[in-house]
């Protein structure tokens, strides 16, 4: 037996051919549509009346290179402030998530306060979280108790996060079918068990972009220490602003933050994709 | 609030003793032109309203510079020098309108609302390529405050303030005298207000702040029940420091009102108000 190799037919090749060209057509229009939009944007903000003085305001490279230093060692603030802050927030907010998922009435005191906790946190402004823990808790003066800006600043950021995490958790709990504890159940495991084996793991999955989505916002806040005290990467830049009354060290430090958070959304964006092709698998399109 | 000073290292000696102002570094123009002479009357003044001095203070500002929080009432130092430089150049009390202008908005590129701003902003070469400054109306020193009992209120020397963790309001020419004169061993703690940072030093967050030297004196006297002056600090690099009037860069009011604050000066109305609104700042000894 031969193997004959299929060709397409001649209108198949014209097919193929067509829309070859449809595409090489639509990516000459994108081309040349972004250019336009650059062009067009750059020569409009070049020329306003009042660019050079911004330029000279926001963009002074020799201000930006003078202060890049401070603003870098201010973002190492940030970094420990985001590993530590991150690192109580993922148990905290399981424990919460779980105890607002609990069946039974007697249980009931546990949901209550676990729903009144994140009722607060999440309408409490973080900046108002950070006083009343930053200068109210050490403004007791109990033997003990830490006066350190860097430990009640994560305290508070903790309660605030794991508020919110907590609640992304618990909905992805909830919207796991009953079918699935139902079987889990039949199948001999026992509550927690069920909850750790088949419904996590499920739940936590379904949940992953609004969980980084919550990172990155954490990666911002976390800078909001600055109001008890401390000197973080937006703090330098402030203080830098003060000395020269220049506003170039803020654009350094918000060039840091976007490169900070860079690789942060592109995880979350290629999750998200790896998500959605398993899901549909080769219905994906 | 008091987002001023920063360590003068200006080359321009301003001496508010007796010297017609004049800066060799700055762009401030300060041309002895007379305050009484004809070209400063608010008819010939190109206010931003005409007819009417627009004055800007930041919001909140804070005693011993205005009282109240209310600078059109006329109490506390910069809000009496306002008024008096004001009638110097020939405005009714009526003439002068007040605005709340924060520190990001007065050192903003761009058209500002405002004629002339007071908030304790100290001159320095750096600053006055960005904006004008009038001729000094006070010297300033900065200070060192805590709590009676403390470690640091036995403390009598510049170098005994090293090992100490200090704290100052951001953006202060009393966080630049931390960082450059005091050198600490401790990162200094830096606070969005100064009220924010006597609640610290309440707290025993930190063993001390430091502040400018008449803030220092109403912080010890009032706020604080048990508040105590360390002494204040030697002027860095031997330049005093000084505050200025800040107007927008090239304000065709600056010759004008540095006049008027020289005028002030030399016939001593400013030396009267400091004794009315400003503590007898001489009790606090200089640490060396």
């Amino acid at each position: 037996m031969t193997e004959t190799l299929w060709t397409p037919s001649a209108i198949q090749q014209e097919r193929i051919d067509y829309r070859r060209g449809q595409a090489r057509r639509s990516t000459s229009i994108a081309v040349a549509s972004t250019i336009t939009v650059a062009v067009v944007a750059a020569v409009a903000i070049t020329h306003s009346p009042g660019w050079a003085q911004v330029r000279t305001s926001f963009f002074n490279v020799a201000i930006g290179r003078q202060y890049f230093g401070a603003i870098l060692s201010g973002l190492w603030l940030n970094l420990r402030m985001l590993a530590l802050v991150t690192l109580l927030v993922i148990p905290c907010s399981l424990a919460v998530a779980g105890i607002r998922t609990l069946r039974g009435p007697v249980f009931f005191p546990f949901r209550m306060l676990a729903s009144i906790y994140t009722d607060i946190f999440r309408g409490t402004p973080v900046l108002i979280a950070l006083y009343l823990f930053g200068f109210g808790m050490p403004g007791l003066q109990l033997s003990g108790v830490p006066v350190s800006p860097f430990f009640w600043g994560a305290v508070a950021l903790t309660a605030a996060y794991t508020a919110y995490v907590s609640e992304v958790l618990r909905a992805g709990i909830e919207s796991i079918h009953p079918s699935q504890r139902a079987a889990a159940r039949s199948l001999g495991l026992g509550y927690g068990q069920t909850l750790r084996l088949v419904i996590l793991p499920q739940a936590v999955r379904r949940v992953i972009p609004p969980l980084l989505n919550d990172f990155v916002s954490l990666q911002k806040d976390v800078g909001l220490v600055s109001t008890i005290g401390l000197i973080d990467a937006i703090r330098q830049a402030q203080i830098a602003q003060s000395i020269t009354y220049n506003y170039t060290p803020y654009t350094v430090a918000a060039l840091l933050f976007i490169v900070l958070a860079i690789p942060t959304i592109r995880v979350t964006d290629a999750i998200s994709a790896r998500l959605t092709s398993r899901q549909q698998g080769s219905l994906a399109v | 609030m008091h987002f001023a000073r920063l360590t003068a290292t200006t080359a321009a000696v301003l001496l508010l003793a007796g010297v017609s102002a004049c800066s060799s570094t700055s762009t401030t123009a300060a041309a002895p032109t007379s305050a009484t002479g004809a070209a400063c009357t608010p008819s010939t003044l190109q206010t931003q309203k005409s007819g009417v001095l627009t004055i800007a203070a930041d919001q909140p500002v804070y005693t011993p510079w205005f009282v109240n929080n209310d600078p059109a009432n006329g109490k506390g130092y910069e809000a009496a020098v306002a008024y008096a430089v004001a009638t110097k150049l020939g405005y009714t009390k009526s003439q002068v309108q007040w605005t709340r202008v924060t520190f990001n908005q007065a050192i903003a590129a761009g058209p500002k609302h405002f004629d002339i701003d007071l908030d304790e902003f100290s001159i320095t070469p750096e600053r006055a390529k960005v904006v004008d400054f009038s001729s000094p109306y006070y010297n300033v020193e900065q200070a060192v405050v805590t709590l009676k009992g403390s470690k640091a209120a036995s403390v009598t020397t510049l170098a005994g303030l090293k090992t100490l963790h200090l704290g100052a309001q951001v953006g202060t020419t009393s966080y630049t005298a931390i960082t450059d004169q005091i050198q600490p061993s401790v990162q200094p703690n830096v606070y969005n207000t100064n009220d924010d940072a006597v609640t610290a030093l309440k707290d025993h967050q930190v063993d001390a702040i430091v502040t400018d030297l008449p803030t220092a004196f109403y912080i010890a006297g009032g706020e604080l029940s048990n508040g105590v002056i360390v002494g204040q600090l030697p002027p860095a690099g031997g330049k005093q420091e000084q505050f200025g009037i800040l107007l927008n860069l090239h304000s065709p009011l600056t010759s004008c009102v540095s006049a008027a604050v020289s005028a002030l000066n030399e016939n001593g109305t400013l030396a009267k108000l400091q004794a009315t609104w400003l503590a007898n700042t001489a009790g606090a000894p200089v640490l060396h």
